[in-house]
C-alpha cells in the first residue's frame, strides 16, 4: 500500500461525505484563514509604515537636548550643530533646529488652538530633493531663507490646512498672527496628510530664534539629516560623541535615527504579530482535536473494512498510514481552504481599510507572505497527522477477528 | 514432502469470568496439497476456532500448527498478516467487500498488501474475475451486484493472491439455495483445478459437496473421513452419541 494510493482513497472518502468533511476541516480552516489574515495585515502594516518613514527620510536624525537642568553651565548651540555637519560631509548632511513654540495663532477673529509652530531653520528645506526633512513639498511660495533666519524677520511657511481654513486657498503675502506678532506667508506646503485639523497639515514654520523666545518647548531639539540611510548610525555616533563631550552626560540628550525607529517599530509589530498569531494557532489546536474526534468515529464506522483489510494481509503499518495519510489529507485541504479564506479577507480588509482611511490604493495594502502561507499550511499538515495518530493506531491495533464480527 | 496444513494437539482455551473455556481441546489435523475438506459442526462446536487459527488470524494457546512447513503457531500480527496474504485466500459468509472500491480494486486489495506494481495488479484482478466471470463487472460497486456476483467477487479475490489455501467460512451462509449451489460447484471445480480447499460450515448438506469431512464438536474432533461415508453425515444428538459413533 504505497502512498499516492492511500491519498486517492483518503480523497474518495472526503468526497462520499462532504458535509462531515466540512465540519472536521472547520476548525483548521478558520485557524489557517486567521493567521494568514494576521500575517498580512502585520506585514502590510510592516510595508504602510516603512513607507511613511521612507517618505519622511530615512537618513533622518532627530537630537533631542534637554540640558542638566538648573546647574547647566555649558550649553549646546545652533552653531555647535551646523559646525559638526561642518566638520564631518561625509556623514552629516544638513542640520535644522527644531523648536516646538507654544503660541497663539489667529487670523482674524478665528482662533487655531490645535495648530502646531516650529522654529526651523533654512536648511529644514532641502533644495536638493526639493523636500523637508520631513518629506513634505512646496505648493507654492517659497520657504524660508537664510536671511529670514539670520534677521529673524516675521515670516512664516504654512501647511494645507492652515492655507484652506484660514485664507480660503489664497495665503501669499497675507498676515496671521502668531503668539499676538502678525507673521507674513511666504510659503504653503503640498497636503500631505488628510487636511484635518491637528494633523501634519495644520502647521506653521517661523524662524527659530522667534520660536526660542515664545518659550514652550520643553529642552532643544535637532533635525539633522546623514547622507544616506547606511551612514546614520556612524552620524548618531558623531553627535552623540560631541553631545557627550559637552555635557559630560548621557542623560543631557537623546539621538533618534529614523532607520533606529523603523527597526523599533518592526520588531514591536513583529512581537504583536507573533503574539496574535499564537492565539490564531490555538484554533488550529482545536481543529486538530476536531479531526482526532471524527477520525475516531471513523475507525469505529470502518471497524469491518479494517477487519478485511487485515485478513487480506494489511500489516498494523499499512492501517496506521492509511488513516494517518486520510488525516493529514483532510487537514491539508483544511489548509489550503484556510489560506484561500484568508487571502481573501487580507483582500477584503484591505479595501475596508482604504476605505475607512481614505488612503486610496497606494495606502494600507494587507500582502500575505509566501513565508506566512507555506508556514501556515505546514503547520496544518502536521497538525492533522499528529492528531490522526492516536486514531490511526488505534485502528491498527484492532485484533482482526472482532473486527470482521463488527457490525 | 509434509503436509500443507498440520496441527498437531491444538489447544485454544478462554478464560471467560471463573470459568475456563476449550474452544479447541487437542486437536490433530493435517490436510495435503489438493483436498478439499468440509469442517462441520454446529455452533459453539470450536469450528470457528479452528478457522481462525488454520487463517492465522488466531495463536493456539498451546500446541502446533504448521502451514506449507513454516510454524505460523509463535508469530507475531506482522508475521501473521504476511502469512495471510501469501498463503491464504478468505471467502467469508457476508462476502466482506469493502463497499466503497469498485469490484476490481476490491480485488486487487491482497495484491496491494503484497506490494504487486499496479500493472501486475490490475492483469491479475482481471484474469481473477475472468475466473468467475464477472470480468465486466469490475468498474461497478459491490452494492450494484447481487449476493450469488459479490460472493464470487470475493472468491476472486481470494483467488488473486495465488494462495496455498482456500479458507471459506459459510460462503453459502447469506445466499439463496440456488446460488448457493453455484458457489459450491464453484469452489469443486477450483478444487478439479488443484486448489487446496478448507470449507467450514455447519450445514451437512453443504458439507457433503467436500471430499472429506471433518466433524467437531467440544473442541474435538469425533469424525474424520471421507464425505462419502455415511458415518459422516450422523448428527450426533449427545455428548454420548458422539463418543458411540467414534467407537
Amino acid at each position: 500500500m504505497n502512498f499516492t494510493q492511500s491519498f486517492k482513497l483518503a480523497i474518495k472518502s472526503l468526497m462520499l461525505s462532504k458535509m462531515r468533511a466540512l465540519l472536521t476541516m472547520l476548525g483548521i480552516i478558520i485557524g489557517v484563514a486567521a493567521v494568514i489574515i494576521i500575517t498580512s495585515l502585520g506585514n502590510g502594516m510592516q510595508n504602510y509604515m516603512n513607507a511613511q518613514f521612507e517618505q519622511l527620510g530615512s537618513n533622518l536624525i532627530q537630537v533631542m537636548v534637554y540640558g542638566r537642568g538648573e546647574e547647566s553651565t555649558r550649553d549646546v548651540s545652533p552653531d555647535d550643530m551646523y559646525a559638526l555637519v561642518e566638520k564631518y560631509p561625509q556623514y552629516l548632511s544638513g542640520v535644522s533646529p527644531y523648536v516646538t513654540a507654544s503660541a497663539n495663532v489667529r487670523q482674524g477673529t478665528e482662533d487655531f488652538e490645535r495648530t502646531s509652530v516650529y522654529g526651523v531653520s533654512e536648511a529644514f528645506y532641502r533644495d536638493d530633493t526639493q523636500k523637508t526633512m520631513q518629506g513634505s513639498t512646496l505648493e507654492e511660495g517659497r520657504f524660508l531663507r537664510y536671511i529670514d533666519v539670520e534677521r529673524q524677520q516675521n515670516v512664516c511657511v504654512i501647511g494645507s490646512y492652515i492655507a484652506e481654513n484660514a485664507f480660503q486657498g489664497d495665503p501669499l503675502d497675507q498676515e496671521i498672527s502668531i503668539g499676538g506678532v502678525p507673521y507674513k506667508v511666504v510659503g504653503v506646503l503640498a497636503e500631505s496628510g488628510d487636511s484635518s485639523e491637528g494633523s501634519g497639515d495644520d502647521v506653521i514654520y517661523i524662524p527659530y530664534a522667534r520660536a526660542q523666545r515664545m518659550g514652550g518647548g520643553f529642552g532643544d531639539m535637532y533635525l539633522m539629516t546623514s547622507t544616506d540611510r547606511d551612514t546614520a548610525a556612524t552620524a548618531k555616533g558623531i553627535i552623540e560623541n560631541r553631545l557627550l563631550d559637552i555635557y559630560e552626560s548621557s542623560d543631557a540628550y537623546m539621538v533618534m535615527t529614523s532607520a533606529e525607529m523603523m527597526d523599533a517599530m518592526d520588531s514591536m509589530l513583529n512581537t504583536l504579530m507573533m503574539i496574535l498569531i499564537l492565539i490564531a494557532a490555538i484554533s488550529l489546536l482545536v481543529g486538530g482535536i476536531g479531526i482526532m474526534n471524527i477520525m475516531l468515529v471513523s475507525v469505529t464506522e470502518r471497524t469491518r473494512e479494517i477487519g478485511i483489510r487485515k485478513s487480506l494481509g494489511a500489516k498494523c503499518r499499512d492501517i496506521r498510514s492509511q488513516f494517518i495519510i486520510e488525516a493529514g489529507t483532510t487537514s491539508a485541504i483544511g489548509g489550503a481552504i484556510g489560506i484561500a479564506v484568508g487571502i481573501i479577507m487580507a483582500n477584503v480588509l484591505t479595501n475596508v481599510i482604504a476605505l475607512v482611511l481614505g488612503t486610496g490604493n497606494d495606502g494600507f495594502v494587507a500582502v500575505p507572505t509566501a513565508g506566512g502561507i507555506g508556514v501556515a499550511f505546514g503547520v496544518s499538515v502536521a497538525v492533522g497527522i499528529l492528531f490522526g495518530y492516536l486514531p490511526a493506531n488505534k485502528a491498527a491495533k484492532l485484533n482482526p477477528i472482532d473486527a470482521l464480527r463488527y457490525d | 514432502m509434509g503436509h500443507l496444513i498440520e496441527l498437531k494437539n491444538v489447544y485454544k482455551i478462554y478464560q471467560m469470568g471463573e470459568e475456563t473455556v476449550h474452544a479447541l481441546d487437542g486437536i490433530d489435523l493435517t490436510v495435503n496439497q489438493g483436498e478439499f475438506v468440509a469442517i462441520v459442526g454446529s455452533s459453539g462446536s470450536g469450528k470457528s476456532t479452528a478457522m481462525n487459527i488454520i487463517g492465522c488470524l488466531d495463536v493456539p494457546t498451546s500446541g502446533s500448527y504448521h502451514l506449507g512447513g513454516i510454524d505460523v503457531s509463535t508469530m507475531e500480527d506482522d508475521q501473521q498478516a504476511e502469512i495471510r496474504n501469501k498463503m491464504l485466500g478468505f471467502i467469508f459468509q457476508q462476502y466482506n467487500l469493502i463497499p466503497k472500491l469498485t469490484v476490481q480494486e476490491n480485488v486487487e486489495l491482497p495484491l496491494l498488501y503484497a506490494g504487486v506494481s499496479s500493472e501486475e495488479r490490475h492483469e491479475r484482478a482481471i484474469q481473477s474475475l475472468e475466473r468467475v466471470g464477472l470480468a465486466d463487472k469490475r468498474k461497478n460497486l459491490p452494492s450494484q451486484l447481487s449476493g450469488g456476483q459479490q460472493q464470487r467477487v470475493s472468491i476472486a479475490r481470494a483467488l488473486a493472491g495465488k494462495p496455498s489455501v482456500i479458507l471459506a467460512d459459510e460462503p453459502t451462509g447469506a445466499l439463496d439455495s440456488r446460488t448457493g449451489r453455484e458457489v459450491l460447484r464453484f469452489l469443486q471445480k477450483l478444487n478439479q483445478e488443484g486448489d487446496t480447499v478448507v470449507l467450514i460450515t455447519h450445514d451437512n448438506s453443504i458439507a457433503v459437496r467436500a471430499k472429506r469431512i471433518v466433524r467437531l464438536q467440544d473442541g474435538r474432533i469425533i469424525y474424520d473421513g471421507d464425505a462419502s461415508d455415511p458415518q459422516a453425515v450422523v448428527q450426533p444428538q449427545e455428548d454420548d452419541a458422539g463418543e458411540e459413533v467414534l467407537a
